[in-house]
């Protein structure tokens, strides 16, 4: 069976001297320590959601992939914008390492014979899960923060199944390779690697994986070189998205990312995720014929003059969007707590459901815990940093709650209905 | 080595670590099934198989090839003064072309109409953006060559 195959199936293809078990290593433990952050933010957004409640769950298939964590807090309310952030930012910033990592495997996708024991079949099965896997994500959640929906599924189920099928195909492979990985690491001297220039590179010895080019080609690249390419690629791809995440100058810095958009100099011009055209919402509908419904032992309706004649409260909260971006802004209206004792329900024992008057897409009504309507911070706003809100923004009243996911901070609310048990 | 290593080519345990891997990619194509969006799903599980593999590395390396061989050809002197050329090219160019693989929805105006509808503005500022980012990005590459092979020629008349 020597041979195989011409081209890439002969070993002699690989020519690059710098693949090696050392490399491949040192790529592949970056990558864990940076998908562990990635993979523990994005399980946390899901709690966040707090799926249980009434209308919440977006993968209602879900069975045994699906899990309750603990009640959302409300504190600290930059939670949220963290992890949420970390999970973006940290992703876009892997790519460059996920690509490195790859690239410097990629001769085993070839190796002939495909599999030298039944160990070594059943292995390479599960790298089909874990690279699929792993790109699936990653395509995914770039395409979805840029809301090009081009895949043909809804993000939601799609994003947390396939997070499975990677963490399973990770896990396996960490136990599996983690030993080896480290006695690589340990091989070579990374201080000594890093004083190495191209000239004095040379491969790493044979290794029995068939990483190390049995006919290296001259490096053209020392490895501090590589890893200072790779390291260079992950800094840019943080540096151009970052900036979405963060409010005041630094915020321009984000060149390259959908959010960290500007709109001008007034009390309405921050980032706007959903537009009313885009979901529906008309100026005439959100008029002073608008009304509020609010329902809990009776239904009552409430004008816009109602509720600015109520106790109004001010809060700097942020809000903070499932793709990535966040921003921190000042927002005045009637505490939910209040609107519940209006309806007659004691605030601690329900929650509330709140719907909106958009007509098409996701997220037209979200459930908030009985926690979430209790704290004193939780508005349904009607003014953002002194001026009323604008249509895009939610005019005329919005739901804003301290850490909850954005699409929770439900805009152009109708109704208010304090029915929901959350116990 | 035992007899069932042996046969097997791994102890057991490496056997029912990846049985219990394969159960639970099992349950969730169930849950994937379930949800009704295991066709498009298949397709693109399967296209994140082979995207870095059969689509971006034959693309990114007869790339590399070509710029070698161009580099290679115009600055024959010294060796070294050959390679650092080919890398103050490749560097940037990857670096351009990773940017672009990143947003192209944005930088290429894909997401335009869903974009300009969901945040009302237009993705229009993104394609400038990556220019002048990659511009920068040659630009320094260039400017560091310059000053390296003044360094070199400095130290080694």
């Amino acid at each position: 069976m020597r041979g195989g195959p011409p081209g890439p199936f002969r070993p002699e293809f690989w020519r690059s001297p710098l693949r090696g078990p050392w490399l491949t290593s040192v790529l592949g433990l970056v990558l864990l320590a940076g998908l562990i952050i990635v993979a523990i933010t994005g399980l946390l957004s899901y709690a966040a959601y707090e799926p249980r409640l009434p209308g919440n769950d977006t993968t209602p298939t879900k069975g045994l992939l699906g899990f309750y964590l603990f009640d959302w807090p409300t504190d600290p309310v930059w939670m949220y914008r963290l992890t949420q952030g970390a999970h973006v930012i940290v992703g876009l910033t892997l790519v460059p390492v996920l690509l490195a990592k790859l690239w410097s495997v990629i001769p085993k996708l070839f190796a002939w014979p495909p599999a030298r024991s039944i160990a070594e079949a059943v292995e390479r099965a599960s790298l089909v899960l874990l690279v699929g896997g792993a790109v699936f994500q990653f395509a995914t959640g770039i395409l979805n923060i840029q809301v090009f929906y081009v895949f043909p599924f809804s993000f939601y189920p799609a994003h947390l199944y396939g997070a499975w099928i990677f963490l399973a195909a990770l896990v396996v492979h960490v136990v599996v390779r983690l030993p080896k990985a480290i006695r690589a690491v340990r091989s070579r001297d990374l201080r000594r690697e890093l004083r190495t220039g191209v000239a004095e590179t040379r491969s790493e010895p044979p290794d029995p994986d068939g990483l190390v080019a049995v006919d290296p080609a001259a490096p053209t690249m020392s490895r501090r070189g590589l890893l200072a390419f790779v390291g260079g690629g992950s800094a840019m791809m943080f540096a151009l998205s970052a900036g979405q995440t963060v409010d005041g100058p630094l915020r321009r810095t984000a060149l390259l990312a959908p959010h960290g958009r500007e709109y001008g100099t007034g009390p309405n011009d921050f980032q706007v995720n959903k537009t009313a055209a885009s979901l529906g919402v008309t100026v005439a509908e959100t008029g002073p014929q608008w009304r509020l419904a609010v329902v809990g032992a009776g239904r009552i309706l409430l004008s816009r003059a109602d509720l600015l004649a109520m106790p109004l409260h001010t809060y700097t909260l942020p809000i903070a969007c499932v793709e990535g971006w966040s921003t921190e802004q000042t927002w005045t209206g009637v505490r939910l707590a209040d609107l519940a004792r209006l309806a007659g329900v004691r605030p601690g024992v329900a929650g509330v459901t709140a719907r909106s008057l958009q007509r098409v897409g996701y997220f037209g009504q979200a459930s908030l815990s009985a926690g979430q309507v209790a704290d004193p911070r939780s508005l349904l706003a009607l003014r953002v940093n002194g001026a009323d809100l604008s249509l895009d923004h939610g005019y005329p009243a919005r739901v804003i709650v301290p850490n909850a996911p954005g699409v929770h901070n439900t805009k152009w609310v109708r109704e208010l209905d304090f029915r929901v048990e959350t116990s | 080595m035992s007899r069932w290593a042996g046969a097997y080519g791994a102890p057991l345990w490496h056997l029912l670590v990846l049985v219990a891997c394969f159960m639970v990619a099992g349950y969730v194509a169930t849950r994937v099934v379930a949800a009704g969006i295991w066709m498009g799903f298949v397709a693109w599980f399967v296209a994140a198989i082979i995207l870095h593999d059969l689509v971006l590395f034959p693309l990114y390396s007869a790339a590399d090839t070509a710029a070698q061989a161009m580099a290679g050809r115009v600055a024959r002197p010294r060796r070294t003064r050959r390679l650092a050329a080919i890398n103050h090219l490749r560097v940037p160019a990857m670096l351009s072309g990773l940017l672009l693989l990143v947003w192209f929805p944005l930088i290429l105006g894909g997401a335009e109409r869903n974009y300009r509808w969901a945040v009302g503005l237009s993705t229009s500022p993104y394609l400038v953006r990556w220019l002048l980012i990659t511009l920068v990005l040659f630009g320094v590459s260039g400017l560091l060559y310059a000053v390296r092979r003044r360094g070199s020629r400095r130290a080694d008349p």
